[in-house]
């Protein structure tokens, strides 16, 4: 299996070990893995905020520089979300096509070691955590992504406890949050104040995790955010011996 | 009241979070048991397979409109009904104005209807001496308070049982501590009387059955049943995008409306009205008329993509379910629809510019899509009305240089990583302060910490 990893712009940024991690895991199931020279943003930036000239040109250069990729797979729901149903729409014709062919073998991480992989258990290093799983809106409803994280996660040992929350917008949204600041905030808020006692939150979605640590940190809370690519790492690893919990 | 308007939406939505806590509260108990309602009572039936006819009767309906509106308005008239078409607002208001005139109302009862609000009717009537009392008890609460309706079906949801029990110890004498049973009871003596000294009722209508020109109600109070048969004159105000074709379709219509409004399986009172009193009959108003609204309508339906609006039902299930609307309820929003459903038809019924910035009221969490029972794209829709804004030039001028400077950086790696580069060095305390336009973010937030070396470094130095 040769896998494309494109680590998003956010993830190259923000979630830099979280990507390291994921590049692991990939390689731990018996992928080759790659990063393609080049690669920058998906355009979802642009496309949210209404910019669909913009967004397009970003998405062309992250075609060309996938080129004829076996798999491509990203650390987050929503910019696999983006690639997926929103990239081929931006185009016509042969680069449409192109897009669609890329669209069909582009994968959000959880769900390409499930899905593709056909891993569900990777090793028991997350026995004895206590976990609350944040449903990124797009991997929920744009990739169906249901189970498969909490499948990953419970496969290593992990308790995911109920949240009632869990799979509401956490008040991300891109532009919104800086346009709407307050109401973004607020939707954080009915997030982590119905929060149970955890170990830490985690998600696919590096975007969603920014916001709620965002907002936990402004309201001086301790709960810790993780992203799901250095969880599921921690699983395999404590049991392999190459890592131990923190 | 007439709402304010949307383009204070940021600042009334703010000020509505950090002063009235107590809304939202309300607001979120209150959505969050409506939509727990609505998932119950989808689970009892084959929803997708319902949503799915309801979506295509209703483009059938709308793609046919012109033949449907003259077959309901024969039938309509068949039945004894006077018709009436009214392009705009002032259209409907001067429709209005004849029938009160010619029949010398002085008092007239509502029965809840969103058209009228969007209309003004009520301060339209008052302006002509014409006293209106609203029916429906969250509208009756909300026009003591003189408040525009806050929520599509609960036009009282942001309010708590404490803030009704000063509202009607003050208006109608009800003891400081009476229960919520108490307070409905006191409202119901304070409106029977209004029911039997009005010479009007007005309605709206949730559906037109072109076939028999039967125009349907849903409702729990009774207080629709009362205000359309009572009072010697009916005045029904329908938006020509609430035509079915045939009278078989409301049954399907009413059901997954009431399912997705409150999760009932039908209204507590259904009304199927189809024309004034008979000779043969003892009840009924002696006179009815039907105004056919377009108010804008017409042009959201030329619109090959807006026009997917048009079907909505007014169920209330896309603001339950909305993450935006559950801060805040209906009023910030300053138009008379709210939440997601409001955020993509004001920009069609008032214009794009003078809707700015509903488009942008959302997170594009998709939530409202799941449930809405017509089907409505409502994503895609507040996408389509944000390209539009940015075409139209009414975004700021600062937002339309970032972006063109992203999608610049966008194709060109060295850049994009140097831009990322300066962001990080951005978000130090030192730079924030140089960098205000980071300031929509952390008004309200940590700002977010920077990974010391970006990944694409990382991989050249090689992962282990």
């Amino acid at each position: 299996m040769r896998v494309s990893f494109f680590s998003t712009c956010l993830g190259d940024r923000l979630f830099a070990d979280a990507c390291v991690d994921a590049v692991r895991l990939l390689r731990h199931v018996g992928a080759t893995v790659e990063v393609p020279a080049g690669l920058t943003c998906c355009g979802q930036p642009a496309l949210n905020a209404g910019y669909a000239q913009e967004a397009r040109r970003a998405a062309r250069h992250t075609l060309e520089a996938l080129g004829g990729a076996d798999w491509v797979v990203l650390p987050s729901g929503s910019c696999t979300a983006m690639m997926r149903h929103h990239v081929p729409e931006l185009f016509e014709g042969e680069e449409r096509r192109h897009a669609e062919a890329l669209a069909a073998r582009t994968y959000e991480l959880s769900e390409f070691l499930v899905r593709v992989a056909g891993v569900e258990r990777l090793g028991t290093g997350l026995s004895g955590r206590r976990v609350a799983y944040h449903h990124g809106c797009h991997a929920l409803r744009l990739l169906g992504e249901h189970d498969e994280p909490l499948r990953l996660l419970a496969g290593a040992g992990a308790e995911v406890v109920d949240w009632r929350a869990d799979r509401e917008c956490c008040g991300f949204g891109g532009l919104f949050a800086a346009k709407l600041p307050a109401v973004s905030a607020a939707m954080a808020d009915a997030k982590l104040d119905s929060l149970p006692d955890v170990h830490f939150v985690t998600s696919a979605d590096g975007g969603c995790l920014m916001q709620l640590s965002g907002r936990a940190g402004r309201r001086l809370l301790t709960t810790r955010f993780r992203h799901l690519a250095s969880v599921l790492w921690e699983g395999v690893g404590t049991s392999v011996g190459l890592r131990t919990a923190p | 009241m007439m709402p304010d308007g949307p383009a204070g939406y940021p600042e009334r939505s703010k000020r509505s979070i950090r002063e009235q806590p107590g809304v939202r509260r309300a607001v979120s108990a209150a959505t969050r048991t409506f939509d727990g309602g609505r998932e119950a009572a989808w689970r009892e039936i084959d929803a997708a397979r319902w949503r799915d006819w309801l979506r295509d009767v209703k483009r059938h309906a709308l793609t046919h409109l012109d033949r449907y509106l003259e077959v309901a308005e024969r039938a309509m008239e068949r039945n004894g009904v006077r018709v009436h078409w009214a392009e705009t607002a002032a259209d409907a208001l001067d429709v209005l104005d004849g029938i009160v005139r010619a029949a010398g109302v002085k008092r007239a009862v509502k029965a809840k209807s969103m058209l009228t609000e969007e209309l003004g009717v009520n301060a339209f009537l008052e302006s002509h001496d014409v006293t209106v009392r609203e029916t429906d008890l969250g509208e009756y609460i909300i026009q003591l308070l003189g408040q525009p309706p806050s929520h599509i079906v609960g036009p009282a949801i942001h309010l708590s049982v404490e803030d009704c029990r000063q509202l009607f110890a003050r208006v109608l004498g009800t003891p400081p501590d009476a229960t919520p049973d108490a307070l409905a009871a006191a409202a119901r003596a304070a409106l029977r009387t209004e029911f039997l000294k009005a010479d009007l009722g007005i309605s709206g209508g949730n559906f037109l059955a072109a076939e028999t020109g039967t125009v349907a109600l849903i409702e729990n109070e009774g207080n629709i049943r009362l205000s359309t048969s009572a009072p010697r004159i009916h005045v029904a105000m329908v938006g020509i995008e609430k035509l079915v074709p045939r009278f078989v379709d409301l049954s399907a219509f009413l059901q997954l409306t009431s399912r997705s409004a409150t999760g009932q399986p039908i209204g507590n009172y259904v009304s199927l009205i189809q024309g004034p009193r008979g000779d043969d009959e003892r009840d009924g108003p002696e006179e009815m008329h039907v105004v056919l609204v377009d108010n804008g309508r017409t042009r959201v339906l030329a619109d090959d993509r807006a026009w997917e609006a048009l079907r909505c039902v007014r169920c209330g299930a896309c603001l339950n379910i909305c993450p935006v609307y559950r801060q805040t309820g209906g009023h910030p929003y300053g138009f008379t629809y709210s939440g997601p459903i409001g955020a993509i038809l004001a920009p069609g019924l008032l214009g794009l510019e003078e809707a700015m910035p509903l488009p942008y009221a959302s997170s594009l969490c998709g939530a409202c899509a799941d449930v809405c029972p017509v089907r409505i794209p409502i994503p895609d829709l507040l996408l389509y009305w944000r390209e539009r804004a940015v075409e139209a030039g009414l975004v700021p001028s600062a937002e339309r240089a970032a972006m063109h400077g992203f999608a610049v950086a966008a194709e060109r790696p060295t850049l994009f990583h140097l831009a990322g580069a300066a962001l990080r060095a951005a978000s130090s305390p030192i730079g924030r302060r140089s960098l205000p336009v980071l300031g929509g973010w952390t008004d309200e937030r940590l700002a977010p910490s920077f990974s010391p070396k970006p990944f694409h470094r990382l991989w050249r130095e090689g992962i282990e």
